[in-house]
């Protein structure tokens, strides 16, 4: 497979875009692998591209029921940041942001990351006090963070509603200049081709329909193109986590499957240069301009328990609402399409990376909003714990047993209600 | 928008309830042992299919319901208040209209 280069792109300009190879093969299942990922979404994509770069492992397979990247891949706002609080986190999404940013020459593939800051909007003294507390402890690990003056924020975003009769006037913001976007199929096609340059089978239209097991490990699965075994399994399916952790025999999970909705405008000119967060009384609301000029924004969970893939209209009234009342200036933009994906909502807000009750069966979950963010690190640590069968000290905590324990990470404080932790 | 047959209010918009979650969820005895308590407040069934949840009429009653839903099509298949004797009186008065035999 050729590498992509400027000098690449011009020879197939100038020979009519014939000559590019397939970005990967697409094989036929094999009967055995050592190690088998369930889910070519960001995080398993990820996690098997490092398993072979970073462990030199081979005869991997990730298999997808669908398409590459159509789950929650291909619905997300794209938002990439590290600005998390609590021990754990904190470190786990800055070593994220750091492989965001090396990304697209690591993968030798643009995935268009522009480090664009994310700001997020302040109302209140008290909320000024919470998020230079946030800000500053982020610091003390090495992320960046800074606080807006009002003066500072209108210099920088001049079009807000800064009105002093607004519900919620704006007093400043809290920033992490480091933050972004990027382009959320680019990163799934990305790791996709480095992970099949690697030698790892992506198997598309190869739904698992059954576990099957001896005793305390996994020894087969069941999918829809025949039976395919692995000496170690990997489970990266967040949304659909609960359905194979059933197959699998194995119960319940402190997590709830819920939707949360995006939507995308028609396209504009260039309008928002950051993406901009508004969370107060209630109401939670983010956007950000893609580069094709597209509003991309969202909200909150639809605040009820579902795998259905599709959106409520009381939602989109809300985030209408919340998109009007800061960018006044959107009131007549039309909206061109909204979509919903079905998240793992934690009990805690956090993730899970760990191992299993059955010897060769590995969990990567739980991922609430923050799964498109955190895919690079997710893969790195989730191929490092199957690679060596223990966990890194940084996802020492991301198990299943921290609820009884009592070091739950709870970043927004919001208590045992997976709807809550948007 | 869903559509929920409140036992008290009649067919409302769910936007006046607020989702309560799993309903066959059992809090233990306060002195029941901590495996019970971690079981009752952090672990799920997580269906996907037919389960029974809470919801309250928030904007319309307040009282708290159960409702019968398939979390894949929405379908509501039944619903009752959460409140037993509630339940069994309203069994009771609808059976008999004129009021309890």
């Amino acid at each position: 497979m050729k590498r992509y280069s400027a000098w690449s792109v011009f020879f197939n300009g100038l020979t009519g875009q014939r000559n590019w190879d397939r970005a990967w093969r697409d094989p036929e299942p094999r009967r055995e692998y050592d190690i088998v990922i369930v889910g070519a979404g960001l995080h398993g994509l990820a996690t098997a591209f490092y398993l072979a770069k970073n462990h030199g492992l081979g005869n991997i397979a990730v298999l997808e029921k669908g398409w590459l990247g159509g789950g929650n891949a291909g619905r997300n706002t794209t938002i990439v940041r590290s600005n998390y609080m609590m021990p754990g986190n904190r470190a786990f999404y800055e070593h994220s942001l750091k492989l965001w940013e090396n990304l697209s020459h690591e993968l030798n593939f643009n995935v268009m990351f522009s480090q664009r800051a994310h700001v997020s909007l302040l109302h209140s003294p008290a909320a000024r006090d919470s998020a230079a507390r946030r800000y500053n402890t982020m610091r003390l690990t090495g992320a960046d963070g800074e606080l807006w003056d009002l003066a500072t924020l209108k210099r920088n975003i001049p079009h807000l509603n800064y009105s002093p009769d607004a519900r919620f006037p704006i007093t400043g913001a809290a920033v992490q200049p480091r933050a972004g976007t990027a382009r959320h199929d680019a990163v799934a096609w990305g790791y996709a081709r480095a992970a099949d340059q690697c030698g790892v089978d992506i198997i598309q239209n190869c739904e698992v329909t059954g576990v099957a097991r001896d005793g305390g490990q996994v020894t087969d699965l069941q999918t829809s193109r025949g039976l395919i075994g692995g000496k170690k399994i990997g489970l990266a399916v967040a949304g659909n986590t609960s359905r194979l952790w059933r197959m699998a025999g194995l119960g319940k999970l402190p997590i709830e499957t819920h939707k949360l909705q995006a939507f995308v405008s028609e396209p504009l000119k260039p309008l928002l240069d950051q993406v901009v967060v508004f969370g107060v009384g209630g109401t939670h609301f983010y956007i950000s301009q893609s580069d094709k000029g597209g509003m991309v924004f969202g909200g909150d969970l639809d605040w009820y328990k579902s795998y259905a893939q599709r959106g409520n209209l009381p939602l989109v009234q809300d985030v209408s609402e919340c998109a009007t009342s800061i960018l006044p200036c959107l009131g007549r933009v039309r909206l061109l399409r909204h979509w919903a994906g079905v998240m793992d909502m934690s009990m805690d807000g956090s993730p899970f990376i760990c191992k299993t009750p059955l010897t060769n069966l590995y969990l990567n979950a739980g991922w609430n909003y923050g799964g498109f963010k955190a895919s690079p690190a997710s893969g790195w640590y989730f191929a490092d714990l199957i690679a060596n069968d223990r966990a890194d000290p940084v996802i020492a905590n991301h198990n299943l047993q921290r609820f009884e324990q009592g070091i739950n990470l709870d970043e927004r404080g919001a208590g045992p209600d997976p709807k809550l932790h948007g | 928008m869903i559509r929920i047959p409140c036992p008290f209010c009649g067919t409302r918009d769910h936007s006046e309830f607020s989702y309560g979650g799993d309903a066959t969820v059992i809090y233990p005895p306060l002195d029941a042992a901590a495996a019970d308590w971690i079981e009752a407040v952090f672990q799920r069934d997580n269906i996907d299919g037919v389960q029974f949840e809470s919801w309250q009429h928030l904007h319309g009653c307040r009282m708290w319901i159960i409702v019968e839903r398939d979390t894949c099509t929405h379908e509501i298949l039944s619903v009752r208040p959460a409140d037993d004797a509630i339940a069994r009186a309203l069994t009771i008065t609808s059976a008999h209209p004129g009021g309890p035999a």
